[in-house]
């Protein structure tokens, strides 16, 4: 509207659709109109429907006994528990391979991705096939395909393989000891999160000092040791526990230590290999995006191959690379909804059996609806951000 | 390369030429020019051949003959291909009357054939629109029946591969005039326009499609006034339209923002209207622009259609899912997945190359 | 791309928008339409599977067809859509089918939220579990601490959970929406246990178990599962037909009425074979259909009997015997109500 406001203003007491601040007025109402009228026309439909049929409506079956079990949970879970916490399970499910699953596509693609661009001509076909087999076959029946593999080639869980002590691989999944519960690892987690905070707020320091005084500050090396440094503290002083909840043959499955299950497994490699196929080709195209002749103005100007790689390469490539990423990120938590075919117990599986238990699809449907835009939501939000920090600021 | 080999030749002069040229040269300027790259080299080959025998063996020299029993298959330490063989034609055709298949079959080579001249760009005429209606009006005779003495068949006899074309091709034509209009208005100056189309956009971007197909299955019959139905097809092709057209859109607006402002210009000065302006001048070219995004919508469209085997229809996966539930039959998935898988890739992939020629052969006529 | 639009707008309307039919009235729609729409499971032998060629076979698909027999004489005027367990609500909670016959277990929450009226039990039946026979175990008590695969969205899902949590026992679910998906799970070794309705354990282990001696159910039933078709709220004379179909095929197994035997029954004095045969009319009448319903239904699909075992008795994969499902007479459960 305000781009034509020069022409509003040769006609301006006409009231006719030749103008086009009333035009533009007019279709904006229709519109409206119209999407309202089918709002008005779905939502009454429904309405009428569901009265019609005796359907219950509302979230108060969020409050009710689930009574059904779920196989892998972060949190304790129990069928005693209400749906409302079901869902919750089903979400911290979703994040978890989501998360996981991110964090490994990104490390697989960026290899594969370079090795796209490798001098070693076996290598580079090599990486070329995994890009082209791998992007162009669904996703959905490479999930079964892992599936397969991974319960076929697996042996019985009484027949476990025991590569290392403590670690067993069945048709189960891989179950690793993981260190007895004890006080101490709380102390441990809240020192690791107190040395991130501590990096960050040295890192802004040192960048201050450098552009007040130009003395560079070992900002990598600090942050190790505080990382690393502040949580051995705390696992000292906490009296450093060495007991170990290693995982034990008893009855039908092995008990106790941290297990790793089939379905997980798949969903996750299934998941990471397919986006990193589509990340190998964003990270290739953002290396090549990068003229030459960087590369040799930095050694040009002295900078050591690695300096040179992380202070003038890598930012440039990332401006390229970061958006489609960002994409690639959300298609990956999107697609983490297939678990539900090969039984992984995600967000949407989980809401699919609340919905054939309580009948009430709409709520069903909403929930995953509504979740999956917060998480789609969240990251973008972050990605920006991200973007916004790397992008190149023109002077 | 040449450059290496060139490098290559003159540190070592002296050496015969055996060694920089020839097969022997290129192994050291691709293979070995570096310690690391010969190890990788090294690990690499010997990967390949830990894995490659034993497949070939599997694949060729073990396998049961295509026309084995199911018995002699579970006897045989290789592949058993004779499935593939007993199960193709219910893989490719799924339920439709097996006297009937060769319908299935010629309407989707009709389908194919035209998809395969709509990539040619002497083809990119109005004309041609009349004959992709021809095309897909001549797939519906062939699939329905009903005439012309063929028998009548129900959609829900419907399977394969015809179902995962239906999907894809029919409901990226249905949304594709949505989209133009979504992506247009996504970049209209009038507010409240704008923010539904990029609310509806948004939203459908920021769910799966898992969940779009579970409302079309679970929840559209309740948004319809009583008694209305629609079948399971249909309701399937519903969702689809609704998440391609948000996908599509974005595709078109890319090409919209590429155009350069000029254009606008001088179509305002022209005097054109709005729609003129958006018919005549700038969506022709923004829509060139925007094909081979679009060409990847529509891979991603492909391999999604496998995802109805989630509300029970049966594509090309769910027909190869309930072939292996045959008792006889059980336990081939690797036969069965690797068919389907071939069949999938062989569509992708010739459209990801198509669209990675086309975006160059566009950017050579931008340059010019 | 532009080229397809319209051809696929047009081929996209003709895709059958198959309305018109009045929920309100379900059997005035059906009887205008010509055919019976019934929601069946995808694939259980024994109780609904289609055969090669395409035709359903089963327990449940006999009822299908009875009460398209008590409407319209013709065991064929019935269309059939295969539902998964998710699907099966909303397709007859929104009219897509008009009589749901697939081995739906009756319960409380089905009857009231989800809306549904159920016709009498054609199945009585249980939940059990199978394992494999080299696990040892003997008894469901022993399962303390096994992986379980169930199919989800059924009630199957919660039993199991009471059932161990009121045994103080463990267990740890994989749930798969596919009931293909879970077997090929359970028989690949994944779980220890499989769980379902104990005449589905049998079907399973008979016709997709590698080897089926492998394989044992254990004796615990550990629930209830009456297995009914069901109509939707709001049209009573539908539901009554249907239900009225299930006890005229109890009733003639009951009066001693096959299908072999039906026309002879025709000639008999007993007032009760009368009235159920429409030999003296009223019956058919107040039900709203042909008097010769009853007739038809023994005629052409066969008696509660008949049915049982051509689908699902001993002389099938299935074995099954008749135990909860035989007549009140003979200390089963199947009882119909008078006709009268």
């Amino acid at each position: 509207m305000a781009t034509h406001t020069q022409d509003s203003g040769r006609a301006p007491s006409r009231l006719s659709l030749n103008d086009p601040t009333v035009r533009a007025i007019f279709f904006q109402v229709l519109v409206i109109g119209g999407v309202l009228a089918l709002a008005f026309f779905l939502v009454s439909n429904t309405l009428d429907n569901l009265e019609r049929r005796a359907i219950a409506t509302g979230f108060h079956f969020l409050d009710r006994e689930a009574s059904f079990g779920i196989g892998e949970s972060i949190i304790d879970y129990s069928p005693k528990d209400t749906y409302g916490k079901a869902f919750v399970v089903g979400i911290l499910n979703t994040l978890k391979v989501s998360v996981i699953g991110i964090v490994l596509a990104t490390v697989i693609g960026t290899l594969i991705g370079i090795a796209r661009l490798s001098s070693n001509w076996l290598l580079a076909r090599l990486a070329t096939g995994y890009v082209e087999i791998i992007r162009n076959i669904p996703p959905l029946l490479q999930l079964f395909v892992w599936y397969q593999v991974i319960t076929e080639s697996m042996p019985p869980v009484r027949l476990a393989l025991n590569p290392l002590p403590g670690v067993f691989l069945s048709q189960r999944g891989i179950t690793v000891p993981v260190p007895a519960a004890d006080p101490v690892w709380t102390w441990v987690f809240i020192a690791v999160l107190l040395g991130f905070i501590a990096s960050v707020i040295m890192g802004k320091w040192a960048k201050i000092r450098q552009a007040a005084t130009g003395q560079p500050f070992p900002v990598l090396g600090m942050s190790l040791v505080l990382i690393l440094g502040l949580p051995l503290i705390a696992y000292v002083a906490g009296g450093a526990p060495s007991v170990m909840d290693v995982p034990q043959l008893q009855g039908f499955n092995f008990r106790g230590g941290l297990v790793l299950s089939p379905e997980f497994a798949a969903i996750l490699f299934g998941l990471s290999i397919y986006t990193a196929a589509f990340i190998a080709e964003i990270v290739r195209g953002g290396i090549l995006a990068v003229s030459y002749g960087q590369s040799e103005a930095a050694a040009a100007l002295g900078l050591k191959r690695g300096v040179a790689l992380r202070l003038v390469i890598l930012p440039q490539a990332l401006r390229v690379i970061v958006p489609p990423t960002t994409s690639q990120f959300l298609n990956l938590t999107k697609n983490s909804s297939l678990a539900l075919a090969i039984g992984y117990p995600d967000l949407v599986s989980i809401l699919n059996t609340t919905i054939n238990q309580t009948g009430q699809a709409i709520e069903g449907v909403a929930m995953i609806m509504g979740s999956y835009l917060a998480i789609s939501l969240s990251i973008s939000l972050f990605m920006n951000w991200y973007n916004k920090r790397i992008a190149l600021v023109e002077r | 390369m040449a450059g290496h080999v060139d490098t290559a030749s003159s540190t070592a002069a002296e050496r015969p030429p055996a060694l920089s040229l020839g097969p022997i040269g290129w192994m050291r300027a691709n293979l070995f020019n570096t310690w690391y790259n010969a190890i990788l080299t090294v690990l690499i080959g010997w990967a390949i051949l830990m894995i490659v025998p034993p497949l070939f063996r599997w694949a060729i020299v073990n396998a049961a003959g295509f026309d084995a029993t199911s018995p002699q298959c579970r006897q045989a330490t290789g592949a058993c291909w004779a499935f593939v063989n007993e199960k193709m034609r219910f893989i490719l055709f799924g339920t439709f009357p097996y006297a009937e298949q060769w319908r299935p079959l010629l309407a989707t080579a009709i389908i194919v054939a035209t998809l395969a001249a709509a990539a040619n760009r002497r083809f990119w005429k109005p004309w041609f629109v009349a004959v992709s209606l021809g095309a897909l009006a001549l797939f519906g005779v062939l699939m329905w029946g009903g005439v012309l003495g063929m028998t009548y068949v129900e959609n829900s006899l419907w399977g394969g591969l015809p179902l995962t074309l239906i999907l894809s091709v029919i409901g990226l034509s249905v949304a594709f005039p949505f989209s133009i209009l979504l992506a247009l208005g996504r970049r209209s100056t009038m507010p409240a326009i704008k923010a539904i189309c990029v609310a509806y956009i948004e939203l459908i971007r920021g769910v799966p499609l898992v969940s779009l197909l579970f409302m079309a299955s679970v929840m559209l019959p309740l948004f319809l006034p009583t008694g209305v139905n629609i079948d399971k097809l249909l309701r399937a092709l519903v969702a689809f339209i609704l998440f391609e057209a948000a996908y599509m859109a974005e595709a078109i607006r890319g090409g919209l923002q590429a155009m350069p402002k000029g254009q606008y210009e001088a179509a305002d000065a022209l005097g054109l209207n709005y729609w003129q302006a958006m018919r005549k001048i700038i969506l022709p070219q923004a829509l060139a622009i925007s094909i081979p995004p679009l060409v990847n919508t529509f891979i991603s469209t492909f391999k999604d259609t496998s995802l109805v085997i989630i509300i029970g229809l049966y594509d090309l996966l769910g027909t190869a899912k309930a072939a292996l539930s045959d008792p006889a039959w059980r336990g081939f998935y690797r036969e069965a997945y690797l068919f389907i898988g071939v069949i999938y890739w062989c569509f992708c992939f010739s459209m990801s190359k198509y669209s990675r020629w086309l975006e160059q052969d566009l950017n050579r006529g931008h340059k010019r | 791309m532009k080229a397809g639009i319209l051809a696929a707008a047009a081929a996209a309307f003709t895709f059958a928008v198959a309305g018109g039919a009045q929920a309100g009235a379900t059997l005035d729609a059906i009887k205008a339409k010509g055919f019976v729409q019934c929601g069946v499971n995808a694939g259980l032998p024994g109780f609904a599977s289609p055969d090669s060629a395409g035709n359903w076979t089963g327990l449940d698909v006999d009822y299908c067809r009875a009460v398209a027999v008590a409407l319209f004489n013709d065991p064929q005027k019935v269309k059939f859509t295969p539902l998964s367990a998710q699907q099966r609500f909303p397709a007859i909670q929104s009219g897509e089918v008009d009589l749901l016959s697939r081995n739906t277990t009756w319960t409380l929450t089905r009857d009231t939220s989800v809306g549904l009226n159920f016709a009498p039990v054609t199945y009585y039946d249980g939940q059990g579990f199978m394992v494999a026979k080299k696990l040892g175990v003997k008894s469901a008590k022993e399962l303390n601490g096994a992986t379980v695969c169930v199919q989800s969205g059924t009630t199957t899902e919660l039993n199991l959970a009471d059932y161990f949590r009121s045994n103080n026992m463990s267990y740890n679910p994989v749930v798969i929406e596919n009931n293909d998906e879970v077997n090929a799970a359970f028989f690949a070794g994944r779980c220890d246990v499989l769980t379902t309705d104990a005449s589905q354990l049998a079907s399973t282990r008979a016709s997709v178990a590698p080897k089926p001696d492998d394989y044992v159910i254990l004796p615990e039933i550990i629930s209830k599962e009456p297995l009914a078709p069901a109509v939707r709220h709001g049209d009573d004379a539908w539901y009554d037909i249907v239900k009225w179909v299930v006890y005229a095929t109890i009733q003639a197994e009951e009066s001693g009425i096959t299908s072999k035997n039906v026309d002879e029954h025709l000639n008999s004095k007993n007032p009760e074979i009368q009235r159920l045969l429409g030999v003296s009319a009223g019956m058919g009448k107040a039900l709203g259909v042909d008097e010769k319903w009853a007739y038809n239904i023994v005629k052409k699909v066969g008696n509660y009997s008949e049915i049982f075992e051509r689908n699902v008795g001993m002389s099938t994969p299935l074995k099954l015997e008749r135990g909860l499902n035989g007549l009140w007479t003979k200390g089963g459960l199947q009882y119909a109500m008078p006709v009268r």
